[in-house]
């Protein structure tokens, strides 16, 4: 999951900009740091050489130029992050081989739900993707919030339950990579890490159709089970039974995750009640 | 009748929380019953509890503070262990426990210890440094600290009645909704942030008035030391900031009460809101709390280089930049939730901007050491100890500023990094040097050097050591709040942050070392003269601790450095031996309305809570009450009589003028 080791155009750029970043501010940081700590050691009461100079507190020159290199240096990453900000934008297409796959996310409590529309199959906990595509990202929320990221794909972006955030990423090389939720979402958080399989675009239509074999169907009622709150350890698929189900979620017209069940309304209601695991 | 509240708010299956809680008790009662048996308490209501004198209510609130961060210091120490061992293993905290913990921690160390040790040695110092008796609203101030003390104790209530919030620090809905967390761990949260917000806002006006209303002679602007400067900036920063938290905390509690959507995901509520709402306090608070730290740093560096700040007004006006523009910036701490381009290019380039004002004070801070003759006294041990930390974590914020890269880092072990890089290195770091420089002030006896040494370099690295490997687990990807993880690359640097948290732990017992070798010694280590430092702003003129109205003669002030000038005068001139002719002076008297309505702001947050609708209404009537009875009180104030003020200042004159003969004789 090391960011200096990306598997994607966006997240190479990223990477990009942020050693860039670090290498524009250490060339100011490194002599500051140097200089705080040569002149408290030089200026030392114990050092007979170095000349008190109580009069020097102010000078014009040396204000200029502290003024300056703080200024440069954000004028110069300043224009760092607005062409930065523009080129990278989450929600503007990264162009691919081949054609783009449209993939749903859902974060419920505590799993991520992935719905193929245009393929009618439904992933929990596992992506997979084809290398080299563009991936246009949707994303949502059955409850609380979440934040979709794949470190080594780049940009993360925040899902929320009746509004949908757009994202799109690339993997350039097959193999296995690992996402996770960047915001905290209750009891269950730490276990909404998921695995991402970047399989060759061969090898792609395949999976989909040995996916859609499968017996579980997703329709409204079977998502209304699965965003319960709880902790998936399989890595169970579905095949879609309604392409439209994501616009539902999205929409409200499947009401939020319930969240925790109370065991007793005057019983336990100071703790959360139901245990997770 | 208790409402909500019965015998399984109390946690008996939980031993973590029930062991701390039963020692802690047991700690306090011990202490009330040595105060009580000792015949303390008569001391203790009338010189401290009831007290109105800024000095010894700064000292409160930096006890507070010192307390709590223990508190705080223990949840950090349990969740870098759960972090070192849950490796494909639930450790040993539940997360249930563990996000109490890292929600506490966070809620604690802001609230109830950066707060509370910057606002007390602000209430300490600045009426000192402007030279006048005491703040614009003495009993007001009495209040505010009392409100921060009650939000405290019911943060630490939650330990063993009923839970803490499992939300963060910051309650995000819709997880803090009545849905997704239906137990009264939020509700603890708001109303302890509630009520001490009461708190730091009286704080705020009262310490605004005392800077812009109340100084001495001749104290102009830009005659103020600087750390009166960061005090101005800091507390308008409060005035202008804390009332946006109190809404949108009120706005929480009005959907979780009363059934209310400002946050829902139902009916129109927008989560977004509140993220936007709470970070437009959230960041000028992180100013709020380090500009006063920037003042202590400044007052350190030039009195231990022996030289005036280097660039006054520039520092000044630094100041104020701050103060500005950390208003405008808050939307960097979520660029990741889906804005455009433009929106997040143009806050993140406001972000960086707040680097040129404080690029400008290390730079400023760097030339006033240049020349200087420097002493390396423990407060400037923590003074070039900040300098390089803070521009280490200058570097990180300014890289987090840029989109794309935080794009990448938002909300990850690498940003947890670089907010205690500033917040330790920043402001616990100017807190301590603050606490080590005016000590000898408060108290009449400095610190013993050796522990305060000691604990400074310990607390040095092992920041570096917990820290260091955070940034780097966040650069593997690790994000925050994680109770546990299959990740095999993260290990070895929880492991090492669990060191580095030994080595911090070992920082805070030399320090608490130095405070006990201190009080024993304190006879050889007393401060006669009242400027143990050389010190060059107006609190070092009179005696430590001061008389309790600070000034016999309110002093002239004719130009920056105030004392440092008198001092310079006086060896020129000699002293002139007449005596001055002292007169009556009217000081504030003490009142319990602080104590009394923070009582009952006590039992009614504990019963808003538990939803204990009676004792909700007789603490509001209390509160009120008490209110009403301070407003109608005839007697405000008493007079020391001119033949007392002229034998304290006698004493002082005397211990000074042998000072400043023997300083010429040299």
């Amino acid at each position: 999951m090391n960011l200096l080791d990306p598997q994607g155009p966006v997240a190479a750029a990223n990477r990009t900009i942020l050693v860039d970043s670090v290498f524009i501010m250490l060339v100011i940081v490194v002599p500051t740091i140097f200089a705080i700590l040569a002149f408290a050691f030089w200026f030392r009461a114990s050092n007979p050489k170095a000349r008190y100079q109580p009069e020097f507190v102010y000078s014009g020159r040396v204000e200029m130029v502290v003024w300056s290199i703080p200024a440069l240096t954000v004028i110069l990453l300043g224009g760092v992050a607005w062409i930065g900000s523009h080129q990278l934008d989450p929600a503007a297409p990264v162009p691919g081989t081949g054609s783009p796959v449209r993939i749903q996310a859902v974060s419920l409590d505590w799993k991520w739900l992935f719905i193929y529309p245009d393929q009618r199959i439904a992933t929990v906990n596992t992506l997979t993707v084809p290398a080299g595509a563009e991936l246009n990202f949707q994303l949502t929320s059955s409850s609380v919030m979440n934040t979709f990221f794949i470190p080594q794909l780049g940009s993360m972006i925040y899902t929320m339950n009746g509004m949908v955030t757009k994202l799109n990423l690339r993997a350039d090389n097959e193999g296995k990579l690992q996402g996770l939720s960047a915001h905290f979402s209750g009891d269950g958080f730490p276990d909404m890490m998921f695995d991402v399989n970047v399989i060759s675009p061969l090898a792609f239509p395949d999976w989909v159709t040995n996916t859609a074999k499968t017996d579980a169907v997703l329709n409204e009622d079977s998502y209304r089970k699965l965003m319960q709150q709880g902790i998936e350890k399989g890595r169970p698929v579905y095949r879609l039974d309604d392409p439209r189900l994501f616009d539902l979620i999205a929409t409200q017209h499947i009401p939020p995750g319930p969240g925790p069940e109370l065991a007793s309304e005057a019983g336990r209601s100071h703790s959360g009640g139901h245990d997770a695991r | 009748m208790l409402g909500k509240l019965d015998w399984s708010a109390i946690p008996f299956d939980q031993p973590i929380p029930l062991v701390a809680g039963a020692v802690v008790l047991v700690a306090i009662l011990g202490v009330l019953g040595w105060v009580v048996v000792k015949g303390h308490l008569p001391y203790l209501w009338h010189e401290w509890i009831t007290s109105v004198d800024h000095k010894r209510i700064g000292v409160m609130y930096i006890l507070l503070a010192s307390v709590m961060l223990l508190r705080g210091g223990s949840d950090a120490i349990m969740m870098r262990i759960q972090q070192a061992v849950a490796y494909q293993s639930q450790g040993y905290l539940p997360p249930e426990h563990y996000n109490q913990i890292f929600s506490a921690h966070g809620t604690i160390m802001i609230f109830f210890v950066a707060m509370p040790f910057v606002i007390g040695l602000m209430n300490l110092v600045v009426p000192l440094q402007l030279g006048v008796r005491d703040v614009a609203f003495p009993t007001l101030n009495s209040v505010g600290f009392w409100l921060t003390a009650t939000g405290a104790l019911l943060v630490n209530v939650s330990l063993v009645v009923g839970e803490f919030a499992r939300t963060g620090w910051l309650a995000f809905p819709p997880l803090s909704e009545l849905s997704y967390s239906p137990g009264v761990g939020v509700d603890y949260y708001a109303w302890s942030l509630q009520i001490s917000g009461v708190g730091t806002l009286v704080a705020g006006i009262n310490l605004v008035t005392t800077v812009l209303k109340l100084r001495t002679k001749g104290m102009n602007y830009l005659r103020m030391p600087m750390f009166c400067w960061t005090t101005l900036a800091s507390n308008l920063l409060i005035v202008a900031a804390f009332p946006i938290l109190t809404a949108t905390l009120a706005m929480l509690l009005l959907d979780r009460y009363l059934g209310f959507h400002f946050f829902t995901n139902e009916a129109g509520g927008n989560v977004m809101m509140f993220m936007n709402l709470i970070w437009a306090w959230g960041h000028p608070e992180v100013y709020i709390l380090v500009l006063p730290a920037f003042g202590i740093f400044s007052e350190v560096v030039s009195t231990f280089s022996g030289k005036a700040l280097f660039g006054y007004r520039s520092m000044v006006l630094a100041t104020m930049a701050i103060c500005v523009i950390s208003f405008m910036v808050w939307l960097h701490h979520f660029f990741t939730m889906g804005a455009g381009p433009d929106v997040n290019a143009i806050f993140g380039i406001a972000s960086m901007i707040i680097a040129i004002p404080t690029g400008v004070k290390i730079y400023n801070w760097l030339f006033t050491m240049y020349g200087g003759r420097i002493r390396f006294a423990t407060p400037m041990l923590w003074s070039v100890g900040f300098m390089v930390t803070f521009i280490i974590g200058g570097l990180t914020g300014v890289l987090v500023a840029v989109p794309p890269a935080d794009f990448m880092l938002h909300n990850s072990m690498f940003l947890v990094a670089h907010f205690h890089n500033v917040i330790i290195g920043g402001v616990l770091f100017g807190a301590f040097a603050g606490f080590e420089y005016w000590f000898p002030k408060a108290f009449g006896f400095r610190l013993d050097e050796r522990w305060g040494k000691a604990a400074f370099w310990f607390t040095f690295t092992g920041f570096y050591v917990t820290f260091m490997p955070l940034y780097i687990a966040g650069m593997l990807g690790m994000t925050r709040r994680m109770q546990h993880y299959d990740v095999a690359a993260w290990r070895p640097w929880m492991i090492i942050a669990a060191f580095g948290m030994a080595v911090l732990t070992i920082g805070v017992i030399c320090q608490i070392m130095q405070l006990v070798v201190s009080i024993r010694n304190r006879e050889a280590l007393r401060d006669r003269t009242g400027d143990p430092w050389d010190g060059r702003t107006l609190e070092w003129a009179t005696s430590s601790p001061p008389p309790v109205f600070n000034f016999a003669f309110n002093p002239d002030v004719r130009g920056e450095d105030a004392y440092w000038d008198m001092k310079v005068h006086a060896r020129q001139q000699a002293f002139a031996h007449e005596e001055p002719e002292y007169q009556d002076i009217e000081m504030p008297r003490n009142s319990p309305t602080g104590f009394v309505c923070a009582f009952f702001a006590t039992i009614m947050g504990f019963a808003l809570i538990w939803h204990i609708w009676w004792m909700v209404i007789l603490g509001g009537l209390g509160a009120f009450a008490t209110f009403v009875v301070f407003a109608w009180r005839d007697h405000d104030e008493y007079v020391i009589p001119a033949a007392e003020v002229a034998r304290i200042d006698r004493v002082n004159l005397e211990e000074r003028r042998s000072l400043v003969s023997m300083a010429g004789a040299v």
